[in-house]
């Protein structure tokens, strides 16, 4: 009797381990993700994100996270080389995008070209513009509802000069349009991307 | 109760044996430099950490056994140590071996200045730079002699480039070389450049040791690449003090493919009746410029390419004739220009690529001088110094030419480049009604490769061989730089080539007894760059020999050499919002050729030339200011005066200092649906005396300096284009 037990409680225990392995990880992971006050931190959460997306290989999302603390790393640490901090988030990036395309993946795409066209905006509008606006696209051919391409998309306008169709005016128009997306969205599990509200909010303020 | 205690027992055993085991380390590269930043992980497990700024690690995991502890930092291979974790904490120090990379490997940069939107350690100006240079009016070659190297020589068009004369610099679009690369030349007035800056993504402006692809060029290549296909259709317009022109530029919905063309009309008669120009304009110069091109994706990734351009001008000026003031020398011009370009790159799988080239062009002058009297009536004088100036020519200068480029990848990033080119060329001279003609069969070949031996040295070994049949006479030329990396975003290059170039038609109509002119060069560049600030420092050896001399006879036997060092530095970082570059180059020339009695300074080197260029974008007002000063010091002036079979000098010395302020402003904003910019600009804002050297009268008694025809020259335009399928609308729409 007592052997069944220990063989049965081993078995369920082994067997919620395995089914839990990954989501315990994603859980900590933004737990970490959501803590991280430096880059130091915020590059811990993105490594931390590789691992599992490394062991786990099948998953988009840990390597969507990965590339997305890292990219913040390149905002959080105003010394940081941002082309260096692009090239690896773009890497981690790439590696979900083989696994999944969506509208999240392409938001993260333009994130990445405009992190490096803050480099040098004048010379590289033209260039990482492009990319930029290629990525949005391609984003709402995905999932129009999704609301952090309009929340991307506004981050992005309020900084281009009205001359070149950017602007405040702009910028609120498409903020607002993602705050109302924001009300009727729904993420697939309980680990897709969520974020973006606040930020929102923040920006609308911005517009004014 | 009792299962429950059990289960709870035995989760606690399981956990309980699973204790944790400590792994440390460090982890560094192959020439043990700390890589911080580095993942650490057991395979298979979540389980790991990152290196910190010492490059060591530490972390706990509870894997058992037999596993393997991966270390991986980008731009390096990843490694992984089998490790049997027991009871034990284990250490594992990690050598990773540097990756070469493209984003990592050194480039070579001796010699050239690339512009253009390729992050390279020799890009140090933009596309959008040539727009935006104060007082460079959008002329690519205005742009390039900001640039350490070239002289501002402002009585002839074409790049000096470090003691090189105008003809020694040549300029190549997809490959393929220009024959005409400037509008038709005026005597003592520097012409424009054909061609728009908005068709190329990327030049190179190579002042020496450049690849054994270009050949033909004792000094200098500037090599432009042409856009691919644009981003978005679009309809332009533009209207200025002197030109007018409309374009339009579709592309397809799969963006594919695209086509378009530009026309563009210029009359200079509102202009010079406002501002007065020196010379008397008696055929106002007026210009047709057409373009038109055609681009398309092929399967492969491949890109095939087609410009071509149409270009029409007329023009006539009076000028006093320096032997007998009274007089007047009248010279009239007409030009027809026509330019093809086919260019066609394709990926043909294993690692090879193919860039071919196929070109036509040719360009009809029509030329005719007159010695007039105060009523602009054609006469003769009986003094042949003077009525030597009574003359037509008819010249047609042809060029048809195929080149085929083969890149192979060899390991790594390493490339072996092979090809070669065939080139006809053929120029006809009808002077005062004796026609002669000079068809030139050239063919060359070449092969080049770029070898990366680590991320940190790089070698470029190329050869190239030429053949002429119009000088019956072939050369083989050897190429070869280093590259290495001596620091983060540091390198140094040295490059070595020899150089070969065909005289001048000129002097070939009279014999074609010739051989190659040639030049070797010898260049130490250092640069160090970051994305917002370049410094850059190059000195350089030039040797020229078999330059050819016109007198006693029609030989090859010139000589010279240069020598010089040019620094090169550019900042947008220090002042926000104002970025500037600063260039100077000191140059020691001395050549013996053509009517030259000895080896003389040429008239077209100063020692020293500085630019100063600045450019601020105000944002909130959306206006761009731009200035641009260049400096150069006087450059030597000779009257060489024929005694016997040799010339002697009569009179020498040298001009006063060149200055020139050079302004512009570019506004943005949009008029109605379309998007706008307003431009101004103004050369030699101060007003500054330019002299670019003497002429002088037969006798030697009278010496008149050559000056531009107006000391300023004022735009003022706009330019507006009407996007398609603009942002603005899509923005619109899907709200």
């Amino acid at each position: 009797m007592k052997q069944i037990i220990i063989i049965l409680s081993m078995f369920i225990t082994g067997h919620l381990t395995a089914q839990t392995r990954y989501e315990a990880g994603m859980q900590k992971g933004l737990e970490q993700f959501s803590a991280a006050k430096t880059a130091e931190d915020m590059a811990a959460a993105s490594a931390f994100f590789e691992r599992i997306a490394d062991a786990e290989k099948d998953k988009w999302l840990p390597y969507y996270y990965a590339a997305y603390a890292n990219h913040l790393t390149g905002w959080m640490n105003p010394k940081a080389d941002k082309d260096k901090v692009a090239e690896k988030s773009k890497d981690l990036l790439s590696k979900a995008e083989v696994l999944e395309r969506n509208a999240d993946t392409y938001c993260m795409r333009q994130m990445i070209a405009i992190q490096q066209l803050t480099v040098d905006g004048m010379t590289r509008y033209q260039t990482y513009g492009a990319i930029a606006a290629q990525a949005i696209e391609d984003a709402k051919k995905a999932d129009a509802n999704n609301p952090r391409i309009y929340l991307v998309e506004a981050q992005y306008m309020i900084n281009v000069p009205t001359a070149f169709g950017g602007g405040k005016a702009v910028a609120k128009k498409l903020v607002e349009k993602s705050l109302e997306l924001y009300d009727t969205y729904k993420p697939a599990s309980a680990f897709h991307p969520i974020w973006g509200k606040d930020q929102a909010t923040k920006l609308l303020a911005a517009c004014q | 109760m009792k299962k429950w205690i059990i289960s709870l027992i035995v989760t606690l055993l399981i956990s309980g044996v699973q204790a944790q085991i400590k792994v440390t380390g460090s982890v560094k590269d192959q020439k043990g430099r700390i890589l911080a930043g580095a993942n650490i992980v057991v395979k298979g497990s979540y389980d790991g950490t990152v290196s910190d700024s010492t490059g060591s690690f530490s972390f706990k995991t509870y894997e058992k056994g037999k596993q393997f502890i991966v270390a991986s930092s980008i731009g390096n291979k990843t490694v992984e140590q089998e490790v049997n974790i027991d009871s034990l904490p284990i250490r594992i120090d990690f050598l990773l071996k540097e990756e070469i990379s493209e984003l990592k490997a050194v480039t070579v940069t001796a010699g050239s200045f690339e512009a253009g939107d390729k992050k390279r350690a020799a890009t140090v100006l933009s596309s959008l730079d040539v727009y935006t240079t104060g007082g460079a009016n959008a002329d690519i070659s205005a742009v390039v002699k900001t640039l350490p190297g070239a002289q501002q020589v402002g009585e002839q068009e074409g790049l000096f480039v470090r003691g090189g004369a105008g003809y020694e610099a040549k300029q190549f679009i997809d490959g393929t070389l220009v024959n005409n690369p400037f509008f038709a030349s005026v005597p003592d007035i520097a012409s424009r450049g054909r061609f728009a800056p908005a068709l190329f993504k990327g030049t190179v402006f190579s002042t020496g040791g450049y690849s054994a692809l270009y050949g033909q060029a004792l000094s200098s290549a500037l090599i432009m690449e042409s856009i691919d296909i644009p981003d978005r259709s679009e309809v332009s317009a533009s209207i200025s003090s002197v030109f007018l022109g409309a374009g339009l530029q579709k592309v397809a919905k799969n963006k594919k493919s695209s086509w378009g063309g530009n026309y563009g009309y210029t009359n200079l008669l509102p202009y010079f009746s406002i501002v007065k120009q020196k010379p008397d304009y008696f055929r106002m110069p007026e210009f047709h410029t057409a373009d038109l091109n055609f681009r398309m994706k092929t399967k492969n990734g491949g890109m095939i390419k087609y410009y071509g351009t149409f270009g029409a001008s007329d023009l006539g000026l009076r000028r006093a004739n320096i032997d007998e003031p009274n007089l007047k020398n009248a010279f009239g011009l007409n030009n027809i220009n026509v330019y093809n370009n086919l260019s066609w790159r394709e990926n043909l799988g294993n690692g090879w690529k193919m860039n071919l080239g196929l070109g036509y062009s040719t360009d009809y002058n029509d030329i005719e001088q007159q010695i007039q009297n105060q009523q602009n009536q054609k006469i003769t004088t009986g003094q042949p110094w003077i009525d030597n100036n009574n003359f037509t020519i008819k010249t047609r200068s042809d060029l048809s030419q195929i080149k085929a480029v083969f890149d192979k990848r060899l390991s790594g990033i390493s490339v072996l480049r092979t090809g070669g080119e065939y080139m006809y060329f053929y120029n006809s001279s009808t002077f005062n009604n004796q026609k002669a003609t000079l068809p030139d069969h050239f063919k060359a070949l070449f092969t080049e490769a770029d070898l990366y031996i680590t991320n940190d040295l790089a070698a470029k070994v190329g050869v190239r061989f030429e053949h002429s049949s119009l000088i019956n006479k072939a050369n083989i030329a050897p190429r070869l730089s280093l590259a290495y990396k001596t620091g983060k975003g540091a390198q140094m290059s040295i490059a070595y080539g020899e150089f070969y170039q065909k005289p001048e038609n000129n002097f070939l109509y009279t014999t074609t007894n010739f051989g190659y002119a040639k030049a070797t060069h010898f260049i130490a560049n250092y640069i160090k760059n970051t994305a917002l600030q370049t410094f850059r420092v190059e000195a350089f050896y030039k040797k020229y020999d078999e330059l050819v001399k016109t007198h006693p006879v029609l030989n090859n036997a010139g000589a010279g050499d240069a020598k010089g060092v040019e620094l090169f530095w550019r900042d947008k970082k220090t002042i926000k919002g104002l970025d500037y570059w600063v260039s100077y180059s000191y140059l020691d020339t001395k050549r013996d050729f053509l009517n030259y009695p000895k080896q003389l300074q040429p008239t077209f080197a100063a020692n020293h030339t500085a630019s100063f260029v600045m450019k601020r974008f105000i944002s909130k007002i959306n206006t761009g200011f731009n200035f641009t000063y260049s400096y150069a010091t006087g450059r030597p002036y000779y009257n060489l005066v024929q005694s016997g079979a040799q010339y002697t000098i009569a009179d020498q010395g040298k001009t006063i200092d060149y200055h020139n302020l050079g302004f512009s402003f570019n506004y943005l904003t949009s008029l109605g649906k379309a998007y706008a910019v307003f431009v101004g600009s103004v050369t030699n804002v101060l007003n500054s005396k330019q002299i670019f050297g003497y002429n002088y009268s037969n006798n030697g008694q009278r010496k008149e300096a050559i000056t531009p025809p107006a000391p300023q020259f004022f735009f003022l335009g706009v330019f507006l284009s009407w996007g398609v399928d603009r942002r603005q609308d899509a923005i619109n729409n899907n709200l």
